[in-house]
């Protein structure tokens, strides 16, 4: 497939401001729980949210310039029966409402507690807002995901891998990001998301692994004997139909050299998974604020390759009906 | 329920391109149009086609065939394309069961174009929305045409009459006993898309001809040997 810079820059940059979302509320569940320290609302949780609506912005901003007719977007929440793309499209909108309003709940102050749960839990509108964008942000991972892996003709993407991979992805991301953040703005919480942060990272290592090793063994169902229906070991392809290329040979081949593969799959396997570890390991030691933000920015980058080679790597079927491409 | 469809007949198929050009030129003009060109008259052509005529060659030499393929929306009965659509431009008719794009509605996602395992939906450069082949909706249900052209400009056009239109799911119509009788087949059949179009695939016609039919028993250039009327009558002497 050829990839769409629209869609990389969607998929990562929801998949970082989800699980930056899913940071801050996991980091205010500890917390409640007296396992950390309380964070200042207006410092920490609102400008954190903030940050995480602002990924969320730029990365719908990004998904526009893959359509046709972006003034048309508001059709495409029509079919959320049958559509992923269309349960995405529902989905990304109510959870970015719910970020702004979990913002705006720290950034106004109104944490007082609505009421008490067992004599313990003082229970808030950020903590129920918080934990309705945490089920929203799942909920999000898996309609981005399914709407690769729900196409079952793309068997590189048609495996609960994908969705898997999408959502540890965004999680390692997000917790990179929340360390990040945190170190930034001087918070004692950097040690506690940089953890987490490598927990998923080594999380996604393996799953993406299981994955690329999938691919790499795939025999896909349908060949060239099938798509033209001719029973013979020896069909060699003479025209295609056309001679100046068509949509077919555009949107469905990525166009790359085999080196360029290669070095795309090193690349992405460095900046994802070995150099933002070892950046934050490097950080707990010299407790340097730049440090965890450059682990998340090389991840970012890294993402971003991934995301390429994750498009690259899927053929479709109809690629069997352009032979001097495939 | 009617689902209509083409059966193309590999066998016959010469590769004109003649439904190509004919396609394109009823439906630039048509309902489903334009088909836009992309440096039509300069280097490297490209652009919007619902139709496209492609060769193969099958084995090796001495022992080889060239296959034409003419190449089409096949208008499954289980389109894949159609429920993935976000905004449901892409729908498939009750009434004919022609797999139909609403230009007003479609946003040019190209996410339909993706779950088409046959590619054979392409996005129109300049409209920036997706185009397939109608199976000519504007000439077939047009009641203005005599009846004998109310059939889509493709099979009109085919010169050596490779393709046939009409209802699958009757079966007496032509499409159905070509299908049933000269062994009509899908497209990848693994996917359980069921496309409505079918394939005839490449027969050889062959007569099996023994030796003595070619040659008479009782040759009379055959002077070396002795008649064989001396043994009593042959077959030649009582059949004419």
């Amino acid at each position: 497939m050829h990839p769409a810079f629209s869609v990389i820059f969607l998929t990562t940059l929801i998949g970082a401001g989800q699980g930056l979302f899913l940071a801050l509320v996991t980091g205010q569940l500890y917390s409640l729980a007296n396992l950390l320290q309380p964070q200042d609302s207006l410092s920490f949780y609102a400008t954190g949210s903030f940050l995480s609506l602002l990924f969320l912005v730029v990365g719908l901003l990004a998904s526009f310039f893959h359509l046709g007719h972006p003034e048309r977007a508001w059709r495409s929440a029509a079919r959320w029966r049958t559509s992923w793309l269309s349960r995405e499209v529902i989905v990304l909108p109510l959870f970015m409402l719910l970020v702004a309003a979990y913002a705006a709940v720290h950034y106004s102050g109104l944490t007082g507690s609505l009421f008490v749960l067992q004599d313990v839990i003082e229970v808030d509108a950020s903590l129920l807002l918080g934990i309705l964008g945490a089920v929203a942000a799942f909920a999000l991972y898996i309609c981005t995901a399914m709407i690769y892996a729900g196409i079952k003709f793309i068997e590189e993407w048609h495996s609960p891998l994908t969705v898997i991979n999408f959502t540890l992805f965004g999680l390692a991301s997000g917790f990179m990001l929340a360390a990040a953040f945190s170190a930034w703005k001087g918070v004692d919480l950097v040690g506690f998301y940089s953890s987490w942060a490598v927990v998923f990272t080594v999380m996604a290592a393996v799953s993406r692994s299981l994955s690329l090793r999938r691919n790499s063994h795939l025999v896909h169902k349908s060949t060239l004997q099938t798509a033209i229906g001719i029973r013979h070991k020896g069909i060699v392809q003479n025209t295609q139909g056309f001679m100046g290329g068509s949509f077919n040979t555009r949107e469905f081949f990525h166009g790359a050299s085999e080196n360029t593969l290669r070095l795309v799959y090193w690349f992405f396997l460095g900046m994802v998974f070995v150099l933002p570890v070892l950046l934050l390991g490097a950080s707990y030691w010299l407790a340097s604020p730049y440090l965890p933000v450059a682990a998340f920015a090389v991840q970012y980058l890294g993402l971003m390759a991934e995301r390429w080679y994750f498009f690259a790597e899927a053929r479709h079927p109809q690629n069997l009906y352009y032979q001097s491409m495939a | 329920m009617t689902q209509l469809a083409l059966v193309i007949d590999l066998n016959v198929c010469v590769g004109c391109h003649a439904c190509v050009t004919s396609c394109k030129e009823w439906n630039t003009s048509g309902w489903a149009g334009p088909l836009t060109d992309h440096r039509p008259y300069d280097r490297d052509p490209t652009g919007t086609f619902f139709n496209r005529v492609q060769t193969f060659e099958v084995g090796e030499f001495p022992k080889t065939e060239t296959v034409h393929f003419p190449k089409s929306c096949l208008h499954c009965e289980e389109p894949p394309c159609v429920p993935v659509c976000p905004t449901g431009a892409s729908y498939k008719r009750k009434d004919n069961g022609v797999v139909l794009v609403d230009y007003d509605k479609c946003i040019g996602c190209k996410y339909c174009s993706w779950a088409c395992p046959y590619g054979m939906r392409e996005l129109d450069e300049y409209q920036k929305v997706m185009k397939k082949c109608t199976l000519c909706i504007d000439r077939i249900s047009n009641d203005a045409l005599p009846e004998a052209e109310r059939k889509p400009a493709c099979v009109l056009a085919c010169p050596t009459s490779a393709r046939l239109f009409g209802d699958v799911h009757d079966p007496d119509s032509e499409v159905s006993m070509a299908i049933r009788e000269q062994g009509g087949y899908q497209l990848m059949p693994e996917w359980g898309t069921q496309p409505a179009n079918h394939y005839l695939p490449r027969r050889k016609t062959c007569i099996q001809i023994f030796e003595d039919e070619l040659e008479r028993a009782d040759n009379p250039l055959r002077k070396e040997a002795p008649l064989p009327a001396a043994e009593g009558e042959t077959l030649d002497d009582v059949s004419f």
